[in-house]
């Protein structure tokens, strides 16, 4: 059967890349998609130890996760939107009011 | 056997989905690609027995965030990406090295890892969604009220944002 550091492995990869895509990415959106994909990724251990320990309060924890996940994505977009009106672009090196 | 197979089919969909997401141009393109990692994710939860979990991943990830996610980038008419001058040559500095030391991590975790010990067999459900409630509404009940809160706030402060100002 599989051990449990292979699903370990696989959430740590996709953290990696989410990591990866916040940091090289300069759309907005984007950006806010590796985030999602970097909640996947622990997601994916959460319900890896609720399964091999046996605790079904990991999947407690990722219903959580999603819900904040779900609230994160609504905000998150109205404020893009409403930046994208007052800036004419999605892309985060011109939205630099607070740079000094 | 088959629980090995079907788990490396969908650990390399989801890394490839990944993958695909970092090098797309085209927010769209990245969409998808996310969605596709999504739903592998919810195959990878039904192979360790999450079944509320993996249904609610499709229902919420998949489905409704997602279709948030593509519908802004429709409505702002998200085209290409731009690229910074020198991203070529930082990636090249620090990707390789990166990759290398992390293709070096996984190969000594897989090599290293004891076989056994997963107590789901293939098909097993272990988190249905009697048994989740139940520690929902028991254990959790304070925090579960509370996220009821959050997404009232969320809503209100996301028609508050989004609405034309009225100047």
């Amino acid at each position: 059967m599989i051990p449990l550091s292979w699903y370990l492995t696989l959430s740590a990869i996709l953290f990696a890349c989410g990591v990866v895509g916040f940091l090289i990415k300069r759309n907005i959106i984007t950006i806010f998609m590796s985030i999602e994909l970097m909640l996947n990724g622990v997601n994916l251990s959460f319900v890896a130890f609720a399964t091999y320990w046996n605790a079904l309060s990991g999947h407690a924890f990722v219903f959580f996760v999603m819900v904040v996940a779900a609230a994160e994505a609504a905000v998150g977009l109205a404020i893009i939107i409403s930046v994208f009106r007052t800036r004419e672009t999605l892309n985060v090196d011109r939205v630099n009011l607070l740079k000094l | 056997m088959l629980h090995t197979i079907l788990f490396l089919i969908f650990a390399v969909v989801c890394v490839g989905g990944a993958i695909n997401l970092l090098v797309q141009k085209a927010p769209i393109a990245s969409a998808l690609s996310l969605i596709l990692v999504m739903s592998s994710l919810a195959l990878i939860y039904l192979l360790l027995g999450a079944e509320f979990v993996a249904v609610v991943q499709v229902i919420i990830y998949a489905g409704a965030i997602m279709v948030l996610f593509v519908f802004t980038i429709m409505l702002l008419n998200a085209g290409q990406e731009e690229r910074l001058p020198n991203a070529g040559k930082a990636a090249m500095l620090l990707g390789i090295p990166g990759l290398i030391i992390g293709g070096a991590a996984v190969y000594w975790v897989v090599t290293h890892s004891s076989v056994g010990g997963t107590r789901v067999a293939l098909g097993q459900l272990y988190g249905s969604a009697p048994s989740l409630g139940r520690l929902l509404f028991r254990e959790f009940l304070l925090p579960f009220e509370v996220t009821s809160v959050l997404i009232l706030i969320a809503i209100m402060g996301a028609v508050v944002l989004a609405r034309r100002g009225e100047q």
